[in-house]
């Protein structure tokens, strides 16, 4: 295939207009009819179908370049315009034009030499600046020469001129023709061109008043064939026929000598017509519909916004070789390895060449069934042919194979792929998997590396992409396999670790557990580790020492518990204090952190399998589950925290009491009402608190919600206390609730009532049930959660979307700078520092770790 | 110490920061040969953590920032701290600093004092001196009488006497502020305007105009708080006029700050608006419990101030300094851009990244960075 190009790199893009004159060079045909199709159903000649424009039939041949279908990129026509028509795009730009320039002599309405020294300042500016500085400098002129009313060069008079829109010039309210204008135009001198903005080697301003009109290849408005055979226009085709049906008319009417109103109308249709066929949305023009009444899409909506061909086709691209489904867990797969179902490994192929070494184990693939699994779907000649393998060809391309020729085999397990899920916020959205061929429907992902997708599997699907050269496939190993993205470049710290029931697991295997050597022996078989040596050869073994058994024999740390308890691990054994979600967990601790730097990403990555599954097999073979009996309180307990809340609403009483009497002392720049509003609050919190404490101290430890929530896998302990005691007071926008009926909340209550339960305080728990007024409240806040949360991702995304486009050509140079695509400074030295966050601990480097290494333990 | 001129001499191959840190954390016995060291230990670690050519940090900081957007609250107010004051903070807030917005939803100052002051002599005088003062709140009445066309402002001098001020003072200013001859009766000043007669109408505008009245104090600071932090006194204000403030004899105009960055950079200068920017995008981040690196926000920051001025990250910003068509159309308004390009006869060189993905070229950023140089042998 290679051999048949030769390809060429893009260097720049100049922009710039047509003039007439290049529009006729350029257009392969010259349309002179409406009719799309004769008798036949054979493009008619000159019609806008011409077979010189292009092919959209397969079979026929381009008439132009003598290609095919899909070979022909199209071919530009032209039509002649009867009378001159405005360009509506240009249509502010023309009346800054006729303002800024001499109705006589057409020159630019500025004194010579001031004309001299704009330019000047011009080109200066677009030497040490942008050109978006010296368009700034033109519109700052352009405003000056706008109030000039007499002209410098031929003293002539300058009428106003004003724009009645969307396309009617007016000078003194007298009609202004495109004729005119055109003439106009035309008399401004190149050296003027350039004060009003516009390079007159590829931009004159009369070009924007159009005497001819490109047509656009048919290629790019393809007819489409209905299932009935009939076959339906693209809308810019119904567009162009409108135009030439009517330029056609004016052509007519113009040669027959025909009244001038006529040609008038005539000329005002065709003016509408071209318009809309550059934009059908303008405010003041009814927009061109089909005969269904769907306004038609043309050219300007083509172009424009999300769907258009900027952003959806040209900025935005689509592949081959990839498959979607949903995903489900599965921690048995390595962190780096996705699941992938047979089916999909069977349509989905990476191609091999092959070779004088492995054509053998090539044409395996080709032998067997293209049913059967694994075997092969293509092969691909050294001509760049592709043939597919049947049952039928099978034996004859069996033949055939020689080395140059392309295989495309069916995925097979360690083969790379690349694994995402929507939206792909930040890199690690996107992650390089190994491939693994699995049975049934979905991908398997293993759950430790659902954090980095934000994945969860209450649905959710996910798409794989398969690398189809050496160069993609490379990259995509180095660059975006799984162990490479364990850091976050967020915040220098693992993104990737344990959670949930591995978190529980190693909690209570690091707690306090004791195991016999049996039993030790069999998890950490079960977790895949086969050195046993480790473990002290006792018939009692301490959870500990279990988990010390899978760390590495030199491995030293110290840190904290997510209570602060001291962690020690010394030479690869726990020596104190236990494993919870502030070590083991993602976006926290410096123990994953620390193992990455010592031990290298791909053991860490083993290591983290290893623990995750240790967790899992522990809570399985001492059983973990949460009852409702995990909130129950003793008696005590629950006087306590009765106590506490009928403190609390007392103390509220008579803070309203004091409110009433006017003994409250405001704060500055509050008034009565805020004051106690704040008050309020302020106890209402501090007996939640309260509560919440009673709740963590009688509270049974060793229940799984306890076990949960110290553990810091799932849950915290103000969800205990609501579910146990007190839900709290439920707040809206920072408020009690306050809204609902007038000068109340809910019906319910009486007017004026500032009591805690008559203001969304919720004083039950959920186990004993809320009361209705307090089931309300909470759906209040509930519904404004919703709320906020469907109208912020928008916001953030809009925000995201800026930020990614103003800064996506930023990079690191050689020199530490960073530069921006025209290699602008924008610092000096990346960060100050020159730190890749991605290669720091948390945002620095570990200093301690190096003094504690040179001095010792002392320090 | 010794390992004073060790330090010196590690200047060149280490970031001073670093070095900081180092000098700090050092236990109290070590030997020159232990700090050496650990200053080379330092070298070859900071080598391990430096960025490599090519890498996107811009997008990097992008991605850092945006991603977390998700999951940040829309609660547009929030307690800063105090219970009394509120401000902006959330996800509207890094929208607010990040657009580049001239006018803030939430100005706001953190005032400190000079010596005898921040330790809390006066406090209560120091941060009425501070605060805006409108006529309207040192009146115990005001009336409109319309048969003698004038208006009555009776005055509180309970409340002219915690302003520090005297009722003839409180003439003066509004002697000044309207050119209608106004005399004390009393308690009260009376304001008659001269000339034609005025209606009901036209009387009640004066009257809510004379409300207004600008007595003392800054103008812009609409609120005053004065907190205990540590073992100082800080005013915190609501409304922002630095460039008055720091003229205030007892403010102490090296910490004192606002939280409007054009503010700061037109006083400052935008050196100080580009830490404005960074300390209020932070504060925001942590408010909310997240963790974001520095050096992202610092890149955003320093790209908000690359040319001097303070420019958004808009269409109206940022964006419109590319220097290329195609990235400049592929974000907004692509119409608008490609026939501006084409007056001009615009070059697009193709040097970022959208253009070449669009053309499915390679971009030139990390992997696709590096070019080959081959010597040809004839």
């Amino acid at each position: 295939m290679e051999e048949q190009y030769v390809y060429k790199e893009v260097k720049s893009i100049v922009f710039g207009l047509f003039s007439p004159h290049t529009i006729k060079k350029m257009a392969s045909a010259k349309i002179v009819t409406p009719e799309l199709y004769d008798k036949e159903g054979y493009p008619v000649d000159g019609g806008l179908m011409d077979v010189r424009l292009g092919v959209i039939d397969p079979g026929l041949k381009c008439k132009t370049c003598g290609s095919k279908l899909k070979e022909c990129i199209g071919h530009f026509g032209y039509i002649e315009l009867a009378r001159p028509i405005v360009h509506i795009k240009f249509v502010p730009l023309i009346l800054g034009w006729l303002r800024a320039t001499c109705r006589d002599c057409g020159r630019a309405l500025l004194p010579k030499n001031k004309t001299e020294k704009v330019r000047e300042e011009m080109k200066r500016l677009e030497k040490d600046e942008s050109l978006e500085a010296v368009r700034r400098l033109i519109k700052a002129v352009m405003t000056t020469m706008k109030n000039i009313n007499k002209c410098p060069h031929c003293k002539a008079k300058q009428y106003k001129i004003s724009l009645e829109k969307p396309y009617t010039f007016l000078e003194n309210e007298k009609r202004l023709s495109p004729i005119e204008i055109r003439t106009r135009l035309e008399k401004i001198p190149d050296e003027d061109c350039e004060v009003l903005g516009l390079k007159p080697q590829v931009a004159r301003p009369e070009w924007t008043i159009l005497t001819v009109m490109a047509i656009p290849p048919v290629t790019i408005r393809p007819s489409i064939t209905l299932e009935t055979g009939e076959s339906s226009e693209d809308d810019l085709t119904h567009k162009l026929g409108d135009i030439v049906r009517i330029n056609q008319r004016l052509f007519e009417n113009i040669n027959a000598g025909a009244p001038e109103i006529i040609i008038e109308d005539l000329w005002d249709l065709l003016q509408y017509h071209v318009t809309t066929f550059f934009d059908n949305d303008i405010a003041q023009l009814p927009p061109a519909r089909h005969r269904s009444g769907q306004p038609l899409k043309t050219i300007t909506e083509r172009i424009k916004s999300k769907e258009g061909r900027i952003r959806h086709n040209l900025a935005g691209k689509r592949t081959n070789f990839s498959a979607r489904t949903v995903i489900s867990p599965d921690p048995m797969i390595g962190l780096n390895e996705v699941g992938v179902p047979k089916i999909i490994a069977m349509k989905l192929t990476v191609p091999e060449r092959a070779t004088e070494w492995n054509i053998a184990h090539l044409k395996k693939f080709v032998e067997k069934a293209p049913d059967q699994y694994p075997s092969a779907n293509y092969i691909v000649r050294p001509d760049g042919k592709k043939k597919k393998i049947t049952t039928e060809t099978r034996e004859q391309l069996l033949e055939e194979i020689q080395p140059g020729y392309i295989i495309e085999r069916h995925l097979m397990d360690g083969d790379i792929a690349v694994f995402n899920r929507q939206p792909s916020l930040h890199r690690m959205s996107m992650m390089c998997h190994r491939i693994r061929v699995l049975p049934y429907k979905t991908f398997r992902l293993n759950p430790a590396v659902c954090h980095p997708y934000n994945a969860d599997f209450d649905g959710d699907e996910m798409n794989l992409h398969i690398p189809q050269t050496e160069e993609a496939r490379a990259e995509a190993e180095i660059l975006m396999e799984v162990q490479t993205q364990l850091i976050s470049p967020r915040y220098g710290l693992t993104i990737i670790g344990c959670m949930q029931d591995a978190i529980s697991g190693n909690y209570i295997l690091t707690k306090d557990l004791e195991l016999s050597r049996k039993d030790a022996i069999a998890l950490l078989i079960m977790v895949g580790e086969e050195d046993l040596s480790r473990l002290p050869k006792k018939d009692t073994v301490d959870g500990r020492e279990v988990f010390s058994a899978l760390l590495p024999k030199d491995f030293d740390f110290v840190g904290q518990t997510r209570k602060g308890d001291e962690v020690i691990i010394k030479n690869g054994k726990l020596k104190k204090g236990y494993m919870d979600s502030h070590n083991l967990g993602q976006e926290s601790g410096l123990l994953l952190r620390i193992m990455v730097k010592q031990y290298g990403k791909d053991f860490t990555l083993q290591y983290l399998h290893k623990l995750f599954k240790l967790g899992i097999y522990t809570l399985d073979k001492y059983g973990f589950s949460t009852a409702i009996s995990d909130t129950d309180l003793p008696a005590e307990a629950n006087q306590k925290i009765q106590a506490i809340l009928d403190r609390a609403e007392h103390d509220v009483d008579s803070l309203i009491e004091k409110y009433h009497d006017r003994d409250l002392e405001t704060f500055p720049g509050k008034t009565l009402l805020e004051t106690l509003e704040l008050k309020i609050l302020e106890v209402l919190n501090k007996a939640r608190n309260e509560i919440g404490k009673v709740v963590t101290e009688y509270a049974k430890h060793d229940t799984g919600s306890g076990i949960m929530t110290r553990s810091g896998s799932r849950g915290n302990p103000i969800n205990m206390a609501q579910m146990a005691a007190c839900v709290g007071q439920q707040a809206l926008r920072g408020k009690r609730i306050e809204k609902g009926y007038y000068n109340r909340t809910l019906s319910c209550f009486k007017e004026n009532d500032l009591t805690p339960k008559a203001r969304g305080f919720i004083r039950d728990g959920f186990k004993h049930g809320l009361t209705p007024s307090e089931f309300f409240f909470a759906a209040m806040t509930g519904r404004d959660s919703l709320m906020d949360t469907a109208l912020r991702t928008p916001k953030s995304g809009y925000l995201y979307r800026r930020l990614a486009n103003a800064m996506q050509d930023l990079k690191v140079e050689y020199d530490y700078t960073v530069r921006d695509a025209s290699s602008r400074i924008i610092q000096f030295h990346y960060g100050e520092d020159g730190m890749d966050v991605a290669k720091t601990e948390g945002g620095s480097i570990n200093i301690k770790a190096i003094i504690k290494q040179v001095v010792g333990e002392e320090a | 110490m010794s390992s004073e001129e060790l330090f010196a001499e590690y200047g060149e191959k280490l970031n001073p920061r670093v070095l900081a840190e180092i000098q700090e954390s050092l236990p109290s016995k070590v030997t020159k040969a232990q700090v050496k060291q650990i200053l080379d230990l330092a070298v070859e670690e900071y080598a391990r953590a430096k960025v490599e050519a090519g890498e996107a940090v811009g997008l990097v900081a992008a991605e850092s920032i945006g991603e977390p957007g998700t999951q940040m609250t829309l609660n547009t107010f929030h307690f800063a701290g105090v219970a009394e004051m509120n401000i902006t903070t959330g996800l509207p807030r890094i929208i607010e600093i990040l657009d580049g917005k001239k006018s803030l939803s939430t100005p706001m100052m953190e005032i400190f004092l000079k010596k005898p002051y921040s330790t809390g002599k006066d406090i209560k005088q120091v941060a009425m001196e501070v605060k805006e003062t409108l006529l309207q709140e040192v009146i115990a009445e005001i009336s409109i009488n319309i048969a003698e066309q004038n208006v009555e402002v009776k005055l509180d001098k309970e409340k002219i006497k915690q302003l520090c001020m005297v009722p003839s003072q409180v003439l003066k200013a509004m002697q000044k502020s309207f050119k209608i001859s106004s005399k004390k009766d009393g308690d009260a000043i009376i304001m008659k305007p001269s000339g034609k007669e005025l209606n009901f109408n036209q009387l009640y505008h004066l009257k809510e105009k004379i409300k207004t009245t600008y007595l003392s104090g800054v103008k812009g600071i609409k609120q005053v708080l004065p907190i205990k932090r540590g073992e100082e006194y800080v005013i915190i204000t609501s409304g922002s006029n630095m460039k008055k403030v720091l003229e205030l004899e007892f403010v102490d105009e090296t910490r004192t700050i606002t939280n409007d960055i054009f503010e700061a950079a037109e006083v400052l200068g935008v050196e100080a608006a580009r830490q404005v920017i960074m300390q209020e995008v932070y504060k925001v981040i942590e408010n909310q419990g997240l963790n974001i690196d520095k050096r992202h926000i610092m890149l955003v920051a320093d790209m908000m101030c690359a040319n001097g001025n303070i420019k958004g990250i808009t269409r109206y910003g940022i964006i419109s300094e590319k220097a290329s068509v195609l990235a400049r159309a592929s974000f907004e308004t692509p119409i608008k851009h490609i026939i501006h390009a084409a007056l001009l006869g615009e070059m697009d060189e193709l040097n970022s990244v959208v253009e070449n993905v669009m053309l499915n070229q390679r971009i030139p950023l990390g992997t696709g960075l590096p070019g080959l140089v081959l010597e040809v042998k004839e």
